[in-house]
């Protein structure tokens, strides 16, 4: 399956309706292989539907795609995806060892590659000496980054990592991110449905901004950062030299401040030519890189209102 | 296989269950003292008129005795089936647990099959096992044994097989306290609709008859219950039930006077797999 061309994802208008509730709303998106993919959203912006919607777990009201180029929900497909679920919850009363030895099976690997491949996870996620223990003795973090090993036996193709950091500590967060990145090494697609925004920023390659069950910004994250701004600090400014202003970019004002959008930094030494020659005294002139946070809290709340 | 997981993994965590303890703990205790009561029998000194020895009234006493051991029995049986099963579906569902199950390469079917078939030999291995020790005790005590005490035990696995069939289904879509309350209630009311429909095979009245026909029809448990005492019955006692008239015995609960039509034990087979079936169809839609 890994011989397959095309995008490890994708899908076309997904549509779910939960009752009078619209989780999804016409989801569309590629996911291309092989990446540490973002999926980026605040809470209840259908983040968590989606995935399952691509495991099968859920069905859409409408709309379709494809995981590893089969149809949503395939058995085989499935073989070669690892998933975590938001609510990691797994046979308390197994241990460590046994669960993972179990998800082999469900996972029909090899029998000869079962022990490897479980002593591999625990490994990965830093559980080697408890292993034997009973899972429902393990802390919340330690759950969550077993649930993380259950996700990454057999090396699947296609990880889904539903918010995998939420029981761990600011360490084990740590932890997480070059565990991410080794998996983007070994040519791994990981799925990452996260909020929390340094970490989609430090492991993604790409980021789909997701609000009230559609994408609304999807790209690298240099082309999703890419919109910069410049800020100004200018003297005498008058109605002529604002629309100098206006005609480089968008313009928004704050206290002393100007802020143009859009704004290549080729051009800017023409607009202060430009405002210089128009009289206008030019203070300061600093081109800005809008983090994560800022294009997301502009594209999320741009679409509340 | 993943259907032979799945049952190994149910079977596993349903015999962990506390339930499941104090049943095997409750039955052992229940097979001592039914042994030593049968001991008791075994001395009383037993009158009879010219026609019947000491021998085969006592014989006579011990079979009715162990008929009604044994509805105690099966009773415990349908509680214990309902109960142990009734989580197996619902606690995984209710928890999240299936989640990460169902996201690797295994079929709804299969999961369900899985789980059905766990607590099935979890039940199937304890009705057998309890059964066979407590027929050896009842020999052991009194030299006596039922005539057909392997037809008996299977037909009360029967009995289970239903009822946690039944819950295993409605455990789909409901909670698990729910379906075993459900499944309980269900199992009580054919046990009286059997009694209804026996008093109208008594007294001749059609109308009671087909309540009771509806009863074991829609859920066979009640029937098979009477299909385990008729094996159970020395025929002496059928004999009596004869000379009495054929229908009279059918009012009492713990009496048989016919084994069960073959045609009904396949319709109990059918039974079980239509509600499988409607389980699975309940399941597959289900939303997780």
């Amino acid at each position: 399956m890994s011989g397959d061309a095309g995008p490890a994802i994708r899908t076309d208008t997904l549509v779910k309706r939960f009752g009078s509730t619209t989780a999804l709303d016409g989801l569309t998106m590629a996911v291309p292989r092989g990446e540490v993919f973002g999926f980026l959203g605040p809470n209840g912006a259908g983040k968590t539907t989606a995935v399952k919607v691509m495991l099968g777990l859920t069905r859409p009201t409408a709309g379709d795609g494809e995981i590893l180029g089969r149809p949503l929900g395939d058995l085989s497909a499935r073989r070669h995806v690892g998933y975590l679920p938001e609510l990691f919850r797994y046979q308390a009363w197994l241990s460590g060892r046994e669960l993972l030895l179990l998800h082999c099976r469900l996972a029909r690997m090899p029998r000869a590659s079962h022990a490897a491949a479980v002593a591999e996870a625990l490994a990965l996620v830093g559980l080697s000496d408890r292993g034997d223990d009973r899972v429902g003795g393990y802390s919340k973090g330690m759950q969550q980054r077993l649930g993380v090993g259950a996700a990454l036996l057999g090396r699947p193709e296609l990880v889904f990592l539903d918010e995998p950091t939420s029981a761990l500590d600011p360490v084990g967060r740590m932890e997480m991110r070059p565990l991410i990145r080794g998996l983007r090494d070994r040519g791994t697609t990981v799925f990452l449905n996260s909020h929390l925004l340094t970490e989609v920023e430090q492991v993604c390659d790409r980021v789909a901004i997701v609000d009230r069950g559609k994408v609304v910004a999807m790209g690298t994250l240099d082309e999703l950062l890419a919109g910069r701004e410049v800020a100004l600090r200018l003297g005498g400014l008058d109605a002529a030299s604002r629309a100098i202003v206006a005609g480089y970019g968008e313009v928004r004002e704050d206290g002393e401040w100007l802020f143009v959008r859009g704004l290549v930094e080729d051009r800017v030494p023409a607009m202060v030519e430009a405002l210089v020659a128009a009289g206008v005294r030019v203070y300061a002139v600093e081109p800005r890189h809008e983090s994560l946070e800022e294009r997301f809290s502009a594209l999320v709340s741009r679409t509340a209102t | 296989m993943i259907v032979l997981t799945i049952a190994r993994l149910t079977l596993a965590e349903a015999a962990r269950r506390r339930l499941f303890l104090v049943l095997i703990i409750l039955t052992g205790i229940a097979v001592v003292l039914t042994g030593w009561g049968f001991a008791q029998l075994s001395t009383v000194d037993i009158r009879t008129g010219s026609d019947v020895t000491p021998e085969a009234a006592r014989s006579l006493v011990v079979s009715q005795v162990l008929i009604l051991v044994t509805f105690m029995f099966s009773f415990v049986l349908a509680l214990g089936a309902a109960f142990i099963s009734a989580p197996v579906m619902a606690e995984d569902l209710e928890s999240g647990v299936i989640l990460a199950v169902l996201a690797r390469p295994v079929r709804r079917a299969e999961l369900l099959m899985g789980k059905w078939l766990g607590v099935l030999i979890l039940i199937a291995g304890y009705a057998v096992l309890s059964g066979v020790v407590e027929l050896l005790v009842v020999d052991l005590t009194t030299g006596y044994l039922p005539p057909e005490p392997i037809q008996a035990v299977v037909l009360l696995v029967g009995e289970a097989t239903v009822l946690l069939t039944l819950t295993v289904a409605l455990s789909t879509r409901i909670s698990a306290i729910a379906s075993g309350i459900i499944a309980v209630v269900l199992f009580g009311v054919t046990w009286i609709l059997g009694i209804v429909g026996g008093i109208g095979d008594a007294f001749d009245t059609p109308q009671l008859s087909f309540v009771g026909a509806i009863g074991r029809t829609l859920l066979p448990t009640d029937a098979l219950w009477r299909g385990a005492v008729f094996h159970l019955e020395p025929a002496a006692v059928l004999l009596a039930y004869e000379q009495a008239g054929r229908n009279v015995a059918a009012i009492f609960p713990f009496a048989a006077t016919q084994p069960l039509a073959p045609a009904f034990l396949v319709w109990c087979v059918a039974w079980t797999v239509i509600v499988l079936v409607l389980g699975w169809l309940s399941f597959r839609r289900r939303e997780l």
